[in-house]
């Protein structure tokens, strides 16, 4: 916590009428002492709310901290317990499998061929058609949570639900049958919005000379994609495959339909931390996990930084 | 248009008649059932009707919870905009060493520490500090994770103000924190703006936070108290959730029209996370 001590709190009104003891060089005339005084509020937030958790789930994840007994009053440091606990566990495997399902089919597959599909056969459309598909996939990106997954719940509903009605199925429990499927479309769903506007802007940068070229020497739309449009957005791509796969990994929406039901077969990792640790009081065990989620989140986020330095 | 560009002309619309039937298919229960006397959880002609909006009257709790939701969004958009406003001047002026490196590590740090991946560290600190059960605790938390991406933006619009308006309000004799006010918020404007929008919309949805923090009914927000009218056993309410969903998620269309009208929408890479 180096940073703590460095910053006044944010509390204390910021320390105005510093004696001046150089003539400011910066065209606003802050000086050292105001232009500190400037960063010093949104920096402690940051320093208290976001470095300081980050740091103190190393910490957690050593202890056997628990919400209530014992070990809520004395917690002990039980060393790696619990990361040895994680890795011989048969329900964090599960989940961490579960998971890499999810990203994998809903993120790096689903949202980024959908989006990429909607934005390439989208700039073709006539503009009233294509501001309606727009606007409903948006829609569907831009809806609070709780909502979208109320909507989906009656959807999916077992007795009444919409698609049980057109599919002519009623009684079939889509969510109990096919848990992990249902949240992989939920999410494709959710978040194509994301990917569809990305593709769109990156294809507007083909030159149409070339989309041009291609078609007067024939080339089939498979070829024309793959030889002119692809080399173009390549860079797109990797970013929009980042960005989605870390957020996909860090949504908490699927609770929201399943809470990891049932028997554990939606329990993906953001679920699993919540069951173990807030909702079951195993703060040791569920900060040793979020410590290995920071970690994967931390590789995605290097990746993608390598990524930006390459384009420079 | 030869029989096999007609047939494929098919083919494209068709998939394109299925995507929108894709996204919309949810979606429309959200828009007649409100208005449905007889609400089901199918899709139906509607029997108009606005009795169901009595409902919101009648739930203790319902218009509360929306209310939570400004006191919620617009706290948390005053500090992040007031905070990232002044820091994002301040590293825009000044020279500072590390100082694009520091604001690349704080975009980092907060695309890695989501709520999901630190809810145990954070849920164990406001433990600590006692500030479970607050609405300024959340509002904290989330300007927190906020913040970094704010200045970041709103440094990118300050870098963009000429430096020579503020040398002219110096000659005359204005004080830094008026020229602040006076000259550069005038002129940045539409980022602030961009920020509000940005930071409000991420408050009225966010589930998580609200959700491990805040126990009382009395302040849990729209987006926690909602999951109250499914989930304890017995079937869902459908006239009460069917209007309070249309309720809740009116505001943030509202303002996506707002900022689509205004500025287009532009998004930056972590607008919405």
């Amino acid at each position: 916590m180096a940073q703590k001590t460095e910053l006044p709190p944010a509390e204390q009104p910021a320390p105005a009428a510093k004696p001046r003891s150089k003539p400011a060089t910066d065209v606003a005339g802050l000086g050292r002492g105001r232009a500190a005084a400037f960063v010093a509020p949104a920096m402690a937030l940051i320093a208290v709310f976001l470095v300081f958790p980050a740091l103190w789930t190393i910490y957690i994840g050593i202890t056997n901290y628990r919400l209530t007994g014992v070990q809520a009053r004395e917690p002990e440091v039980v060393g790696v317990d619990n990361y040895v606990r994680a890795l011989g566990d048969p329900t964090f495997h599960n989940s961490l499998f579960l998971t890499l399902i999810f990203v994998l089919f809903s993120a790096v597959i689903g949202q980024n061929l959908l989006g990429f599909s909607l934005a390439r056969s989208l700039s073709t459309l006539r503009p009233v058609l294509r501001r309606v598909v727009e606007s409903l996939v948006l829609l569907a990106w831009i809806i609070p949570s709780s909502i979208v997954a109320f909507l989906w719940l009656a959807l999916l509903d077992r007795d009444a639900g919409t698609l049980n009605v057109l599919l002519q199925t009623s009684g079939f429990a889509w969510l109990i049958e096919y848990p992990l499927v249902s949240i992989i479309i939920f999410n494709i769903w959710r978040g194509t919005a994301f990917s569809m506007l990305l593709y769109s802007a990156a294809l507007a940068s083909v030159p149409p000379s070339q989309l041009e070229t291609a078609r007067l020497v024939g080339a089939s739309r498979w070829q024309t994609l793959r030889d002119v449009v692809f080399p173009h957005i390549r860079g797109h791509v990797l970013t929009n495959t980042l960005l989605i796969s870390l957020w996909t990994f860090n949504d908490f929406t699927p609770f929201l339909i399943t809470a990891g039901g049932p028997n554990d077969r939606t329990e993906i990792l953001p679920v699993y931390i919540y069951n173990t640790a807030i909702s079951g009081g195993q703060m040791g065990y569920g900060a040793a996990v979020s410590l290995i989620m920071l970690l994967i989140n931390l590789i995605i986020a290097l990746f993608y930084i390598r990524l930006l330095r390459e384009r420079k | 248009m030869s029989p096999r560009e007609m047939v494929g002309r098919i083919g494209f619309y068709t998939l394109v008649a299925l995507a929108t039937a894709f996204f919309a298919l949810p979606m429309l229960w959200l828009v007649s059932t409100p208005f449905d006397a007889q609400p089901g959880l199918a899709l139906a002609i509607p029997d108009p009707t606005l009795g169901n909006f009595s409902e919101l009257l009648d739930n203790r709790y319902a218009l509360g919870s929306l209310l939570n939701s400004i006191l919620l969004a617009v706290g948390t958009a005053l500090l992040v905009v007031a905070f990232a406003a002044t820091a994002a001047y301040s590293l825009s002026r000044v020279r500072i060493p590390g100082r694009d490196v520091l604001l690349y590590l704080l975009l980092l740090l907060s695309s890695i520490v989501t709520g999901t991946a630190a809810m145990v560290p954070i849920f164990l600190l406001m433990f600590e500090l006692g500030l479970i059960d607050s609405r300024v605790g959340v509002v904290l938390v989330l300007s927190g994770g906020l913040l970094p991406a704010a200045i970041f933006i709103l440094k990118d619009f300050m870098d963009s103000v000429p430096k020579s308006y503020e040398e002219s309000a110096r000659v005359f004799g204005a004080s830094s924190f008026q020229i602040l006010k006076d000259v550069v918020v005038p002129v940045i404007r539409p980022g602030l703006a961009t920020i509000s929008v940005w930071t409000i919309v991420n408050v009225w949805g966010n589930f998580l936070v609200p959700f491990i923090l805040l126990r009382d009914a009395d302040k849990q927000p729209a987006a926690v108290l909602m999951r109250t009218f499914y989930t304890e056993g017995g079937s869902p309410n459908l006239e009460l959730i069917s209007t309070f969903s249309l309720l809740f998620s009116v505001p943030v269309i509202v303002m996506y029209l707002f900022v689509n009208r205004k500025y287009g929408f532009r998004f930056y890479g972590g607008i919405k996370s």
